[in-house]
């Protein structure tokens, strides 16, 4: 029922096809196996950048298609069925949209290179168990004519080999961006093994000397919130693909799987819960579509919605693999099956950008509650 | 100025200068318009409104003229709704006729039993019932044994009826009558028409946990239906009962959304009251509202997407089912929502037509039960879109 322009869905298709063929879930086996800290293949980002994936966000005049977020949600759910490691949503998303909210010298120097596959980004923002970023406890402390920058930054997304962090820190009771190269004095970048074998790194700052705000340090808050709203949506896209192709492989073994006789999916039990999971699936895609629509038409609904795709995503992702899991039973369980691969990436996307806690709260005080 | 701004300026125009001001403030159960032979207008206004929308053929307004319709295409048929949100108009005219017997009508009667039976549901003259589920067919519809025996120019119907809908407020019943004894189960089914106040039929309202009675008990003895008023052809009755099946649960999709729902994340802070940090005092209740929040918007989102869907010339098919399940799941949570929200004081019972909230809880449960229990669409989506073996 999702109703896409003629130019949506050529990109939709195009990067299924692409990501299908060069990206499949065998490839991120591959990589996991061989234990490569930076977790993704340069070759492959490289490519994607060339099929316009890593531009999707920004204008022409910055080398980019500008397609928009949508467009960058059909990408990411794409990926998600495939658990394609790339640096999409580090590079393409957040710090695109960072760039782009900033503008300036940055954006003119940065943008190019990333809708080019030339450079990776990583945002360095949790820095506890839980996504919080209203509680920062990394400083930005004004020093000649820029910012020196202290604190920790845990589990960030894309640090390992990433060509510049863009680190959220206290500027003096404010919230501000500051653009980091890796290579500073001060930076130490530890990789840091996670569950879904995904680039992550823990970040130490030692009295870093940051190239400059993004933007300004009073549009910093405006900025991350932006960023956020546009990442929460896209990652609640790639967490839904991800989702949906644990979800489509169940329901294949569900149609070859024999006990008792029959073909198991002709179990009234497993078949009640496979239809419960497609309800939800298909409820979570709409509202995921609609917050990305949200964000292109710049809605007032846009937050909100973003917030409630992300929650959404996370419920139903954890339903999806959850059940993904049981009904392959035994071999459900094993290194051997993908399945698994599909529950460990799902766990740590339910995490990442805020939990399904962290934004049902936000929309609970939004209504008084 | 395209052709469609020229419409939507005269509709405007005419929505402005015919509905009344009565006609453009929110509805309660109370304040439907049904139309049909016994029906009592609420107000002067009311009256007014239906009337000077089936004039124009705005009560059914995509049907064909010829049959009390406007003609409209989609397009102009999304504008008249949007032009009537505007100002917020009450529909003119709800009823069985429109919403599924009409479409059954139009898609499988012919010519001349669509310019019978249809003008005067365009007119709110005739109210129509739905004569489907038995006492021993709830789930299982088609193995119903209502039974019409063949007289030569008329069918002799004799069985019982449950759950219908308005029964004893109708004029006229559509009903699945089983006119082929030999056949198989589904194919000896056949669509009836019939006047309610023919020789033989008598109806039992039933009494609710909610107190309400919307439904009835529905007697036929050996009631005679003249041949012409079968739809289709003998034995054709359950692909049409299908088909209306489906009209049913995208209607009653719809039902459980909108503005005008009742919103418990709005009942809650003055019941329960907040913590020292601003949140619900009552943390397993707003959990249970946060995830209801989630799922709300949600819900809203997929049915915009489906609507959007028939807008563009589609039909739901079997997502219908879909649309259902999810609409009608969530509806309940609604309810349970806002009565826990109320504790002691969502508990008074009122008699009359202006149900308490505990009694619109009780209500709720039937939700799921209603127009295919939710393991019946469940079972719909395992099998017709996901493909899972019989």
């Amino acid at each position: 029922m999702d109703h896409l322009n003629e130019d949506l869905t050529l990109l939709r298709d195009a990067a299924r096809g692409f990501l299908h063929d060069r990206a499949p879930v065998a490839a991120l086996r591959a990589l996991r196996d061989s234990g490569e800290p930076l977790a993704y293949s340069r070759d492959l980002h490289r490519e994607m950048a060339e099929m316009g994936f890593f531009g999707v966000l920004l204008g022409e005049e910055l080398g980019g298609t500008g397609f928009g977020v949508r467009a960058a949600g059909l990408i990411a759910e794409e990926m998600g069925r495939n658990l394609t490691a790339a640096p999409f949503l580090s590079t393409a998303v957040l710090a695109a949209t960072a760039l782009m909210e900033a503008g300036g010298e940055a954006l003119a120097q940065w943008a190019p290179k990333i809708a080019g596959g030339e450079a990776v980004f990583a945002l360095a923002l949790d820095e506890h168990a839980k996504h919080d970023p209203a509680r920062l406890s990394t400083t930005a402390t004004p020093q000649g004519n820029g910012h020196v920058l202290s604190g920790r930054k845990i589990a960030v997304g894309d640090a390992v080999g990433a060509d510049r962090l863009i680190v959220a820190a206290d500027a003096g009771g404010q919230t501000a961006l500051f653009l980091v190269d890796p290579a500073a004095e001060g930076v130490t970048v530890t990789p840091r093994r996670l569950l879904d074998s995904r680039n992550a790194g823990d970040v130490d700052l030692d009295g870093v000397r940051a190239e400059g705000p993004l933007g300004s340090v009073e549009i910093g808050g405006e900025i991350l919130a932006r960023t956020l709203r546009t990442g929460r949506a896209v990652a609640a896209a790639e967490q839904l693909g991800g989702a949906r192709e644990a979800a489509a492989r169940t329901l294949a073994y569900l149609g070859e799987r024999r006990q008792f006789g029959v073909l198991i999916g002709q179990f009234q039990a497993l078949q009640h819960r496979a239809a419960e999971l497609y309800c939800r699936l298909e409820e979570c895609g709409s509202l995921i579509a609609s917050a990305l629509d949200a964000i292109d038409r710049a809605d007032p609904q846009a937050e909100a919605l973003s917030r409630a795709a992300k929650a959404k995503a996370a419920l139903v992702g954890r339903q999806a693999t959850e059940e993904a899991v049981q009904m392959h039973g035994g071999v459900g369980m094993t290194d051997e099956l993908d399945i698994g691969l599909f529950m460990k990436r799902d766990r740590a996307q339910a995490e990442a950008l805020g939990d399904a806690a962290h934004h049902i709260d936000w929309l609970l005080k939004e209504r008084g509650l | 100025m395209t052709e469609l701004d020229e419409f939507r300026a005269e509709i405007r125009d005419w929505i402005e200068a015919n509905c009344p001001p009565e006609m453009r403030t929110p509805m309660r159960d109370a304040d439907i318009c049904w139309g049909g032979r016994k029906f009592a207008f609420a107000s002067e206004a009311q009256e007014r409104w239906m009337r000077a929308c089936a004039s124009r053929g705005l009560t059914v307004p995509m049907w064909p003229k010829e049959c009390g319709g406007a003609g409209l295409e989609a397009d102009q048929a999304r504008v008249l709704a949007e032009e009537m949100r505007r100002v917020h108009a009450r529909p003119p005219l709800t009823s069985f006729g429109i919403w599924m017997l009409g479409p059954a009508l139009l898609a499988f009667g012919s010519d001349e039993q669509k310019r019978t039976y249809l003008p005067p549901i365009a007119r709110g003259e005739i109210r129509w019932a739905q004569g489907y589920s038995e006492p021993g067919a709830g789930s299982d519809l088609a193995s119903l044994q209502t039974r019409g025996e063949d007289r030569g120019d008329h069918f002799e119907v004799t069985g019982q009826k449950i759950w219908t809908s308005y029964a004893d407020q109708a004029d006229w019943i559509f009903a699945l009558v089983r006119t082929e004894p030999d056949a198989p189960k589904h194919k000896g089914i056949s669509f009836l028409l019939f006047d309610m106040e023919s020789e033989g039929v008598s109806t039992r309202p039933i009494r609710l946990i909610s107190g309400a009675a919307p439904f009835c008990e529905t007697f036929f003895d050996r009631v005679k239906v003249p041949k012409e008023q079968i739809v289709g052809s003998r034995g054709e009755g359950w692909t049409i009962a299908k088909y209306l099946l489906t009209h049913e649960r995208e209607k009653i999709g719809d039902l459980f959304s909108g503005g005008g729902m009742l919103d418990p994340a709005a009942l809650a802070p003055a019941s329960i009251g907040l913590d020292g940090s601003g949140r619900l005092a009552d943390g397993l209740l707003r959990a249970d509202l946060g995830r209801f929040l989630v799922d709300e918007m949600a819900f809203a989102a997929h049915l915009g997407a489906a609507q959007a869907h028939m807008r563009a010339g589609n039909q739901l098919g079997p997502r219908s089912a879909e649309i259902k399940y999810l609409g009608t799941e969530l509806n309940k949570r609604r309810l349970s929502l806002a009565v826990q929200a109320g504790g002691l004081e969502a508990l008074d019972w009122r008699e009359g037509e202006d149900p308490g909230l505990a009694q619109s809880w009780l209500r709720t449960k039937g939700n799921t039960i209603e127009g295919g229990t939710s393991e019946v669409m469940l079972g719909i989506i395992a099998k017709a879109l996901l493909g899972l073996p019989g």
